[in-house]
């Protein structure tokens, strides 16, 4: 690479946006002026878990004068086939969860629509229902494949035998809550029918991928949905595809004539657009008495709707954590009645090194070892189940170069040493790791009349920061200044992106942007478009991850119960970093949310209801900035040259891997209570202290 | 969201329409409005009355207006020196920008933040009489612990009425059939068998003000809240406390306890058990518990016999 090509990469560039947001120019989906005779949709809500809807009662019409339409299973348009259910909207008399959506009001004014809507009368035969997630559920079942392919199950040697005849194991159970990922702006679409086409300004994670989904239902090819995503306040995975909000609007638009804003309310996204399983999984782990693992045993728990199977892969990440002749992961999944479980930030890796890392954490404690060393011993040589090399894997040294920075060498192993006042405090460590994924993209690049030039992918910036890095690399891969490109991202139309999810979004674009780029350059002609596909499908998948360790402090009021995060610290190692500032509040950010995970955020199931009661941010508690002590992450330069053109390894969610099971250990650390159902709350700390 | 009437009154017999709901800061009616679990016909506006100012009363203590907001009450520099419990109570509520909004009164008539109270699909006793409490048996952790009844477990939410049932407060209070002054601890009810009722205010009743007593020991006074975050959550349980120790005696004491009952609770029982006492932990401890040998915990919130319990020997051993 010339000098010139590290010149942007790597730099600590402030969000492209950032201005518009701070001065409110940038808009959102919901608020995109879109003519004069816009109306507004408000959804009617399942009040039961299960039932059968006979009939809405319409008559009498509130708001007759302002209601353009009712819609329900009764008279609603028919869609095409669905791949996911729960985009089958209105189409059938079933109702599989709570709050599913069961009727729309469309009307000229928010105000009438939802005055309308909470005066219609639902005639529901209502049906005995079952929300519970237990392990002892009689209709637990195996599931084929776990998210997103794997399989349900793998096994190595003889776990059994090697727990029978481990000097040292431990059996324990975690559970994690459903969790909701509530991002800052909740789901909404606006939608208008432009002669036969489909117009969708909608809120998403992947602007083609919803194309293609509403358009399957509308019978119109995905070229002929246009998805525009300029700005998406956060997501967290739970914008990753359509939503019903997207198809719901384009059916108003559809029935009324007339462009449809629908924007989901908080509470609606606590059902109508997906949540994190909750789990209960089972640890086992054998080991020498000099701290070598000899059999690894993990067994998770979760659900899924009625409506379809969707398997969280929550034991796949201990298929090549840790070095151990004898491993056995499994999964099992109930169905019940409650909305279908979608991923939210590190699906399937967070809640399960939430058991894998307490897990090792305890096992360090009988075996009388420092839980870095510990894991330092059971460092593989190569990726335990598929034997493939790791591209890069700096576990070690994030542990070492953590334990370094955050102070870990004087730390007294036992717990309940440490009391200042009122306060117990501890330290707890926990390792982090991430998928390294790369998918298929195009892009492309062109020259402008006055000499700057414009790069254009389907890509979408959920506030992360993606258009920047694209521009960064853009213009490195163009060898010219930032100042010079023009990133155009947010738009269906533009060449096939992949979604922004699995921390694979700035490695996939980047790769078609730097492809498209490059050909520019080496061409004469105005525009050269690139397409990653061959080189990716050519890639080895295996042995791809990012890693990085957590380290926490905590102190625990002896009085109260309450627990406090003095220090959260990470230290990871995860590629070429292509823009410290951004990436930092990715780090971050995860962290926080690990945070939250570990002792704040809960969906409380009244199973009784079947709902999850706590439903807005009063009540569904994420951390506030008075929880945010200090809150740090670094890295280490990491160099792989098998990942992509940028050496990246994606960074947005191993934040949230190993940070709550760091603080558990440090809660643990500081009072000798062991929390093993999460969050932490006082209550459960209380009665040991 | 219903349709309805809004309007200002400028005097305060200019508020008393039969059937008006008043509207102060906002912080909670119209949130309750907006989930459809309130839905008043006329809106009276009740912050220009007039009734934002703390003045001083004739023999001692302050007259609170009931449109005082929350932030200028605890920024309030007599608050701060004489009663200090009131000012930490009002700012472990909520946040700053609630508190610049929030009133006195709305403060005190603030209504439940049970779960089910608050989703208009949900039955409730209390936003549908006879529709059953689901909180019994589904989410109560916290809930009340003292003094609910089988139709309704809810606590009342608010800190700053914690300090002032343990400050004496009187509450000034205007209706169509005159002004009358009712103690801030017989303001709220109990559930009993009438849920829906929170207070004793009859229809059209306005509070004009609370008036603070002198007190000398709220000199020393502290509130402590406990919570499941660092700030911008509702308590789980608090202590307000005043003390006053001569020769290592306790001489006098105000204690009142919050998130545990229908109302800020009054903690009269271990008030006497503590009078004349040696101020040590054991005492504290044993006050506390002899307030609550009459909780009767649900499933979910036994913790918080301990928890108070505990908070009141620390916050006492603090002022002592
Ligand atoms: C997210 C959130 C977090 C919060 N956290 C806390 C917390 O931690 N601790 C806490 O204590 N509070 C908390 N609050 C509640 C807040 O303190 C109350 O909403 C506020 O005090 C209400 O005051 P207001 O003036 O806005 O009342 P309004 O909402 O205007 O009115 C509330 C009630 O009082 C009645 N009313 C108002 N004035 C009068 C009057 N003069 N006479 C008769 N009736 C009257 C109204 O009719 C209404 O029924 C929180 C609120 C929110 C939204
Ligand atoms: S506790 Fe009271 S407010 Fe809550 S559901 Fe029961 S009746 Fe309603």
């Amino acid at each position: 690479m010339t000098a010139t090509t590290e010149r942007a990469v790597g730099q600590p560039i402030g969000r492209i946006e950032g201005p518009d947001k701070v001065r409110g120019a940038a808009r959102y989906a919901a608020e995109f002026q879109v003519g004069d005779d816009l109306a507004y949709a408000w959804v009617v809500q399942s009040p039961v878990a299960r039932g059968t809807l006979r009939t809405v009662v319409v008559d009498p019409l509130v708001e007759p004068d302002d209601v353009l339409a009712v819609l329900w299973h009764g008279n609603a348009p028919r869609l095409g086939p669905a791949d996911d259910p729960e985009l089958a909207v209105l189409q059938s008399d079933r109702i599989s969860y709570r709050g599913q959506a069961v009727a729309l009001v469309v009307a000229r004014t928010l105000e009438a629509a939802r005055r309308a809507a909470a005066s219609l009368q639902l005639e529901i035969d209502e049906e005995p229902h079952d929300c519970l997630l237990r392990v002892d559920h009689p209709s637990a079942y195996e599931p084929e494949k776990v998210n997103p392919g794997f399989p349900a199950s793998s096994a190595l040697g003889d776990v059994d035998a090697a727990l029978a005849g481990a000097p040292v194991t431990v059996d324990v159970t975690y559970s994690t809550p459903a969790l909701h990922n509530s991002p800052m702006e909740p789901h909404a679409t606006t939608a208008l029918w432009v002669n036969d086409d489909l117009v969708l300004y909608d809120s998403n994670q992947h602007p083609p991928g919803v194309a293609a989904a509403v358009g399957a239902l509308f019978d119109l090819p995905a070229d002929r949905v246009h998805v525009i995503t300029e700005h998406v306040g956060g997501g967290f995975g739970s914008k990753g595809t359509a939503r019903p909000n997207a198809v719901l609007a384009a059916m108003a638009a559809k029935v009324t004539g007339r462009p449809v804003r629908l924007a989901l309310p908080r509470q609606a996204l606590f059902s109508m657009v997906g949540h994190r399983t909750p789990t209960i999984q089972r640890v086992r782990l054998g080991a020498s008495a000099d701290g070598r693992l000899t059999a690894i045993d993990h067994k998770a728990w979760g659900q899924s709707s009625r409506l379809f199977e969707f398997a969280e892969q929550t034991a796949v990440t201990t298929r090549h954590m840790y070095a151990a002749p004898n491993r056995r992961t499994g999964h099992r999944l109930v169905r019940l009645d409650m909305p279908t479980p979608r991923w939210m930030r590190a699906p399937g890796e967070a809640p399960g090194m939430v058991a894998l890392e307490c897990a090792m954490d305890e096992l360090a404690v009988a075996l009388e070892i420092d839980p870095i060393e510990l894991r330092v011993r059971n460092e593989p040589a190569v990726e335990p189940e598929s034997g493939v090399p790791f591209s890069s894997r700096h576990y070690l040294e994030c542990l070492r170069r953590g334990a370094e920075r955050f102070g870990w060498h004087d730390r007294d192993s036992r717990p309940r040493q440490r009391r200042e006042g009122d306060w117990w405090i501890g330290t707890g460590v926990a390792g982090a790791t991430y998928p390294a994924m790369v998918q298929p993209s195009t892009a492309r690049a062109s020259r402008l009349p006055s000499g700057d030039y414009e790069v254009s992918i389907a890509a979408t910036d959920l506030g992360t920061g993606a258009r920047t890095i694209l521009t960064q690399i853009a213009a490195d891969a163009l060898e010219v200044p930032v100042a010079q490109v023009r990133v155009r991202i947010g738009d269906s139309t533009l060449p096939m992106a992949s979604v922004a999810g699995g921390s694979s979004g700035s490695a996939s674009w980047g790769w078609a942007v730097t492809g498209a780029c490059r050909a520019l350059r080496s061409s004469s002609a105005s525009s050269a478009t690139f397409d990653s596909s061959e080189l990716v499908a050519q890639q080895e998948k295996d042995g791809k991850h990012a890693f990085g360790a957590h380290f926490a402090e905590v102190r625990v009021d002896a009085v109260t119960g309450e627990v406090r995060v003095t220090r959260l610290f990470g230290m990871y190692a995860a590629g070429r970093i292509l823009n410290p500032r951004t990436a930092r509040s990715q780090f971050r950010g995860g962290m926080i949310m690990g945070m939250g995970m570990a002792l704040h955020e809960e969906s409380v199931l009244d199973p009784a209801m079947g709902a999850w009661v706590n439903h807005d941010f009063a009540e569904y508690h994420i951390p506030a900035h008075a929880d945010l002590e200090s809150v740090e992450a670094e890295w280490l330069d990491e160099q792989d040259d098998q990942l992509n053109p940028m050496g990246s390894k994606g960074i947005g969610e191993i934040g949230i891997v190993g940070s709550p099971a760091a603080i558990l250990n440090a809660v643990w650390h500081a009072t000798g209570v062991r929390i093993r159902d999460l969050p932490a709350r006082l209550d459960k700390i209380l009665p040991y202290l | 969201m219903k349709t309805f009437t809004y309007r200002t009154a400028d005097d305060v017999s200019g508020g008393l329409e039969p059937g008006a709901t008043f509207l102060a800061g906002g912080t909670n009616l119209v949130d309750l409005m907006k989930l459809g679990v309130a839905t008043p016909d006329v809106l009276v506006d009740v912050t220009r009355l007039g009734l934002d100012q703390i003045g001083d009363l004739p023999g001692g203590g302050l007259r609170i207006g009931a449109g005082v907001r929350n932030s200028d009450l605890a920024a309030d520099h007599r608050v701060r020196r004489d009663y200090p419990v009131l000012s930490q109570a009002l700012l472990a509520g909520a946040s700053g920008q609630l508190r610049n909004m929030a009133t006195t009164a709305g403060n005190l008539l603030q209504r439940t933040r049970c779960r089910y109270f608050m989703d208009a699909t949900m039955p409730c006793n209390k936003h549908a009489p006879g529709s059953g409490c689901p909180a019994r048996e589904g989410d109560h952790r916290n809930l009340a612990i003292l003094g609910a009844s089988p139709s309704c477990v809810a606590t009342h939410p608010s800190d700053m009425a914690v300090a002032l049932a343990a400050l004496d407060a009187e509450v000034r209070i205007s209706g169509p059939a005159g002004e009358r002054t009712v103690p801030v601890t017989e303001l709220h009810r109990l559930p009993g068998d009438a849920p829906e009722r929170d207070t004793v205010l009859e229809h059209g009743e306005l509070i004009t003000a609370v008036d603070l007593p002198p007190l000398d020991l709220a000199a020393r006074s502290a509130y402590r809240k406990v919570r499941d975050r660092a700030s911008y959550a509702f308590a789980v349980g608090s202590v307000a406390a005043a003390l006053q120790v001569t020769d290592g005696t306790v001489r006098d004491v105000r204690l009142a306890f919050g998130a545990v009952a229908h109302k800020p609770w009054r903690a009269h029982r271990a008030e006497e058990a503590l009078r004349g006492r040696p101020a040590t932990r054991e005492s504290f401890r044993a006050a506390a518990d002899a307030e609550l040998a009459a909780a009767e915990p649900l499933r979910d919130n036994a913790f918080k016999v301990t928890l108070i319990r505990n908070l009141v020997g620390s916050v006492l051993e603090g002022l002592s």
